[in-house]
């Protein structure tokens, strides 16, 4: 079997190609250019799933990417992927699929009886009924009904597809490869002009593909496939179909999903990209977007095979499906009859044809009745027989304006609706580019309005229905935008069409029933995804929600995955009804990227695992990973945690590394620390504006330690810096800051102090840095570079000098951020591991040992120094930190300094560095915890600072910890708290110098 | 995304540059005669702008060039690019409102 319902002959399928797939775990027939929902139609399947809210019964409704309903898990396993439009699946050999939204079955589901306590999910539901009790919300209201409401599963294992993305500059792009899009990209192609041209769909040609339409005396069909091959053969054009724009951003940037792999079977997709995303920047964008059919409102319009009549149309002509066999065509414009036509000549019965008008002639009226097609003029259907499936409508005569219907119900069997309310425009890009909409009486459409960036609109999008209009504004659209670029376009000559007239449409909003919308048992559908009735939209409004945008939040019309593409108007039409004010008056709301849902692979592309953040290493790393180091980042920066040994937990192993350093030595690979080499003869003078401290004067081969304040007085970085000649210095910086301050220090070169001549240059990369500290480090030190004078006269602390180490041409620095004898050595990037294995020989015989960023901190905070980013935060001054002794007194003028008077900075509450000693020496106090003065004051208790470090000290056999005190300056030896979770600890206010107090351990 | 101009490279994304705020505020040659509501004007008050908007950006993954922009905040269309130390383009009275 391959399909009750396929017709004889004709449509876009190849019917020789039979593929075989699984819906619901029962295996059907389909063929070469199905799309999931055409073969199930094609089988008379139209119960898809259950609805959102109240688990209705819901069949297909439309062809496309507009699609509300019928949204179902595809695939199994790693690939499964929820909520997928049935009407956007490409039928593939092998595919299973299932309905989302049920339990136990589609045609058995337990919440249906939501249905039933439908008065209860009113608009606005989650709001009002389970506000209350709060226990009942945690233990019984949200889990059901976050069961209940679930849409599709997603899948629990990692993704295998792979993924990527490419970008590509154009002259013009066009989206949209319908009527208008083709006739664009070929007037903009002919010129030569770089084109690109993408559409959603398996191949171009838009509605074409769906209608019977003529041109230039030829099938559609056949101009199709001429365009496309032109097209193709120019070299400057770029074709994309099963593309989708889903978002549309500043300057003409779009964003395209390529699907390249969904449409084949599973084995044929190993290896190959599934997805890919594509940015582009295009000078001339021509939105050729088309429109999508409206549904119309009434009784119970939401059961299975009710579909848009378009799509009705779509089915028969491209996909030689018949989705019913006796139908009803309900319409407020002359489309529907076309529909009617197209569906008798395939077979179908047509049981009347309801036109919401009044009157109605022309070309297709007539063709229509000389076919001996029942016409009811200025019927509407008021209710609808049938649960999983249209049985009966029943009709009546709808006098215009009127609340409720009076004349008499007929009920005329059928099992398929086919409705047209009309076409919107698909304004949604042109909407996400920021520009306005303009609403159309005439066309009862909402178009772009005024171009907001360098686009223009052709088609259906500008409410231009005809195909022969289509083709002469893509035409033209596509050679003016080519034009614009500079290149030499003429619109092609106007084709023959030939098409039928098509007459006025009326608008149609809603059809009244026996009772007011509301009463009663019937529910008239607006949104079908979010089960959103027109009596919500009254009630919401009843509630005082006027404003379109709290109606659409109030009652979720709009939302979802097909963001309202069937609803928003004719949910707004239904506001306007009730404010009883114009259309374009109650507005519209705002449509946001992406256009239809896009996955988190496609998004990422190929920036996974390793790939997704570049990984700095230093030309020691290998050393660390062999030594058996824990790595933390900083930043980009792997660097060394600690280096545990067999059996060391964390604590044990930096116990070790600071006691070694303390006692022995220890040596540390601080090659990440940022190093900007400052040039040019106003250097000393940058400098000395740039820290709060003096450098004018800094000796040539000195070394002195600064702080970066900005201009409100904060500390942003802090490091040293070297004179290494009277024209040039060598700055460090903090790791995790380097490339900000070297932004900082341009900007001020570059906005403030142009007649500065200063020229700054990371050097980061380029010095390898190995810090040897500890009492023992200037023997090994010795061993290192024995005609190196290392005595502290001629190598001071704060110094610095250039010779060899360990046969290596090395700048060696004496600097301390541990408080014990300390060089750093200096060596170009590419030599880092053999100096590094040198200090390690050399000092084998004092037992040298490797110590991280872990020991690191441990060890400055024993010695009260602090990490930027740490014990500050963007409002902490010098001052707060008892550092008032670097803010030079003499300088007239430095960044910050003008700060230092203002009132809030020199408050004597400021928050400051305090230490902290916990009574219990064992008690290491967490970081980040809050601090109180009186631990019994009443919730909410006065908090007046927080713990900035915290570490064991092995050194002291003493917890240590540095905060942030209100007034803590003043309040040595208080007493003060930390309110944890499960106890409160007591602590004293100390300095926060813990160890070496007096700096006698600086030379060894 | 933005499309910005920088005079010394060219077109490139915004990816590539980073935001300094709104341009043409001067750091006042001598601070210490400021008093406190001058400063804090300087340090904190900016126009912000609904229109054409001047305003500084850095091609810091690029040439690392400091310069200046005409940028409507509204419709994020970029009017003018120039360098540092230019007065800005006279962009008549339509378009220049604000800036
Ligand atoms: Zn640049």
């Amino acid at each position: 079997m391959t399909g009750s319902h396929r017709t004889q002959a004709g449509g876009r399928i190849d019917r020789q190609k039979k593929i075989n797939f699984t819906f619901n775990g029962k295996s059907y027939v389909g063929m070469e250019g199905d799309t999931l929902a055409s073969a199930l139609l094609a089988n008379g399947v139209h119960l898809l799933g259950r609805s959102f809210k109240y688990h209705r019964p819901r069949g297909i409704v439309a062809a496309g990417a507009e699609e509300p309903n019928s949204m179902v898990q595809l695939g199994e396993g790693a690939v499964t992927e929820p909520n997928i439009r049935a009407t956007q699946i490409s039928l593939y050999e092998g595919l299973s699929a299932s309905s989302v939204n049920v339990w136990p079955s589609v045609e058995f589901d337990v919440s249906a009886m939501n249905g039933l306590f439908a008065k209860i999910f009113t608009a606005g539901f989650y709001n009002k009924t389970f506000m209350w009790p709060r226990d009942m919300w945690i233990k019984l209201y949200e889990p059901v009904i976050r069961r209940a409401a679930g849409w599709g599963k997603a899948p629990t294992t990692s993704d295998p597809d792979i993924y990527d993305h490419m970008h590509l500059t154009v002259d013009v792009m066009v989206v949209g490869g319908g009527p208008a899009g083709l006739s664009a990209a070929l007037a903009a192609g002919r010129s030569g002009a770089r084109v690109l041209l993408i559409d959603e769909q398996s191949e171009f040609g838009g509605s074409l593909l769906s209608l019977n339409r003529q041109i230039d005396g030829k099938n559609a069909a056949e101009w199709i496939s001429e365009t496309v091959s032109e097209l193709a053969g120019m070299e400057d054009v770029t074709l994309l179909n099963r593309s989708i724009a889903f978002g549309y951003y500043d300057q003409n940037y779009l964003c395209v999903l390529e699907q390249r792999t969904d449409h084949l079977p599973q084995a044929m997709r190993k290896g190959k990209v599934r997805q890919r995303v594509w940015h582009i920047r295009a000078i001339e964008v021509v939105l050729a977007t088309g429109a999508h059919e409206r549904p119309l409102v009434f009784a119970n319009n939401d059961r299975p095979g009710i579909m848009l009549a378009g799509a009705v149309q779509t089915y028969v002509n491209r996909y030689g499906v018949l989705p019913g066999r006796k139908m009803v065509i309900f319409t407020n414009n002359d489309a529907g009859y076309e529909t009617a036509i197209d569906a008798k000549a395939a077979g179908a019965n047509i049981a009347a044809i309801l036109d919401a008008r009044e009157e109605a002639d022309g070309e297709l009226i007539e063709a229509a009745k000389a076919l001996g097609i029942r016409i009811l003029p200025g019927y509407a259907i008021t209710g609808v027989e049938g649960g999983k499936r249209v049985k009966a409508v029943e009709v009546r005569k709808i006098q215009k304006g009127a609340k409720v219907y009076t004349s008499a119900p007929e009920r005329i069997a059928c099992d398929l609706v086919a409705m047209s309310g009309g076409w919107s425009p698909v304004v949604h890009l042109f909407s996400q580019s920021q520009g306005k909409l303009h609403y159309r009486e005439e066309e009862v459409c909402f178009v772009p309005g005024t171009p907001v960036q360098k686009q223009s609109f052709a088609g259906a999008l500008n409410g231009s229905f005809s195909l022969s209009a289509c083709l002469e504004e893509g035409a033209k659209a596509g050679a003016e935008a080519a034009t614009k670029t500079g290149f030499t376009a003429k619109a092609a000559n106007a084709l023959k069409v030939d098409e039928p007239a098509m007459g006025r449409i009326e608008p149609f909003w809603i059809v009244p029933g026996a009772r007011p919308v509301g009463e009663g048992g019937a529910k008239h559908f607006v949104d079908l995804q979010n089960d959103t009735t027109a009596a919500d939209i009254e009630l919401a409004v009843r509630e005082g929600f006027e404003s379109v945008e709290h109606v659409k939040r109030y009652t979720l019309t709009g939302f979802g995955t097909d963001q309202g593409k069937t609803s928003n108007i004719n949910a707004l039409a239904i506001l306007s009804g009730i404010l009883d004010k114009p259309i374009p008056k109650v507005g519209t709301t705002t449509f946001r990227p992406p256009y239809t849902p896009v996955s988190y692979g496609a998004l990422a592309g190929r920036n996974l695992g390793d790939w997704s953040d570049p990984v700095r290493i230093t030309s020691i790393h290998d050393w660390h990973v062999a030594s058996g180091a824990e790595f933390e980042n900083v930043g980009q920066w792997k660097r060394p945690w600690y280096f545990p040994k067999a059996g060391e937990d964390m604590h044990a192993a930096t116990n070790r590394e600071c006691l070694a350093v303390r006692n022995g030595v220890g040596v540390l690979d601080a090659s990440t620390l940022g190093k900007i080499d400052i040039r040019g003869k106003d250097a000393a003078e940058f400098l000395n504006r740039i820290y709060t401290n003096a450098f004018a004067k800094l000796g040539v081969g000195r070394v002195r330690y600064g702080l970066m304040c900005h201009e409100d007085g904060m500390v942003f970085d802090d490091g040293t810096t070297a004179r290494l000649a009277e024209d040039r210095f060598l700055m460090t910086t903090t790791t995790g800051n380097a490339a900000v301050v070297l932004d900082w220090l341009e900007e001020y070169l570059q906005t403030e102090w142009p007649e500065l001549q200063v020229y700054c240059t990371s050097v980061t990369e380029q010095w390898a840095t190995v810090s040897i500290a500890g009492p023992m480090a200037g023997k090994v030190m010795a061993k290192l570079a024995p005609e190196m004078n290392l005595s502290n006269d001629d190598f001071p602390f704060l110094s610095f000098k250039e010779g060899t180490v360990a046969g290596l041409k090395a700048r060696v620095f004496r600097i301390s951020f541990t408080g014990e004898l300390t060089y750093e050595i200096n060596v170009p990037w590419a030599q880092g591991r053999a100096l590094w294995e040198a200090v390690m020989e050399a000092g084998a015989e004092f037992d040298i040992t490797p110590y991280g960023t872990e020991s690191m901190h441990i060890l400055r905070a024993e010695k009260g120094f602090i990490i930027v980013g740490q014990e500050t935060d963007g409002t902490t001054t010098p001052q707060d930190l008892g550092m008032g002794w670097i803010v030079s007194k003499k300088k007239p003028d430095f960044i910050g300094k003008r700060s230092y008077s203002r009132m809030d900075t020199s408050r004597t509450d400021r928050k400051q560095l305090v230490g902290l000693m916990t009574d219990n020496p064992s008690e290491v106090l967490p970081e980040g915890a809050q601090l109180v003065f009186d631990k019994n004051a009443p919730r909410p208790m006065p908090m007046v600072g927080h713990v900035t470090s915290s570490y064991y000290s092995a050194a002291l056999g003493h917890s240590i910890a540095l905060a942030l005190v209100k007034g803590g300056h003043s309040k040595m030896g208080e007493t003060i708290h930390a309110p944890l979770l499960d106890k409160t600890v007591t602590a004293r206010i100390v300095d926060p110098v813990f160890y070496d107090k007096e700096g006698e351990k600086l030379n060894g | 995304m933005l499309y910005i101009d920088c005079p010394w490279c060219g077109k490139r994304n915004e990816t590539e540059f980073h935001y300094g705020g709104e341009a043409h505020i001067a750091r006042p040659e001598d601070p210490s005669a400021l008093s406190d509501e001058q400063w804090a004007d300087f340090l904190f008050m900016r126009k912000n702008l609904k229109g054409p908007y001047a305003e500084r950006w850095c091609h810091s993954n690029g040439c690392r060039r400091w310069f200046n922009v005409i940028r409507n905040t509204v419709s994020h269309e970029i009017l003018a690019v120039y360098k540092m130390g230019e007065t800005p383009p006279d962009l008549g009275p339509k378009k220049g409102e604000g800036v």
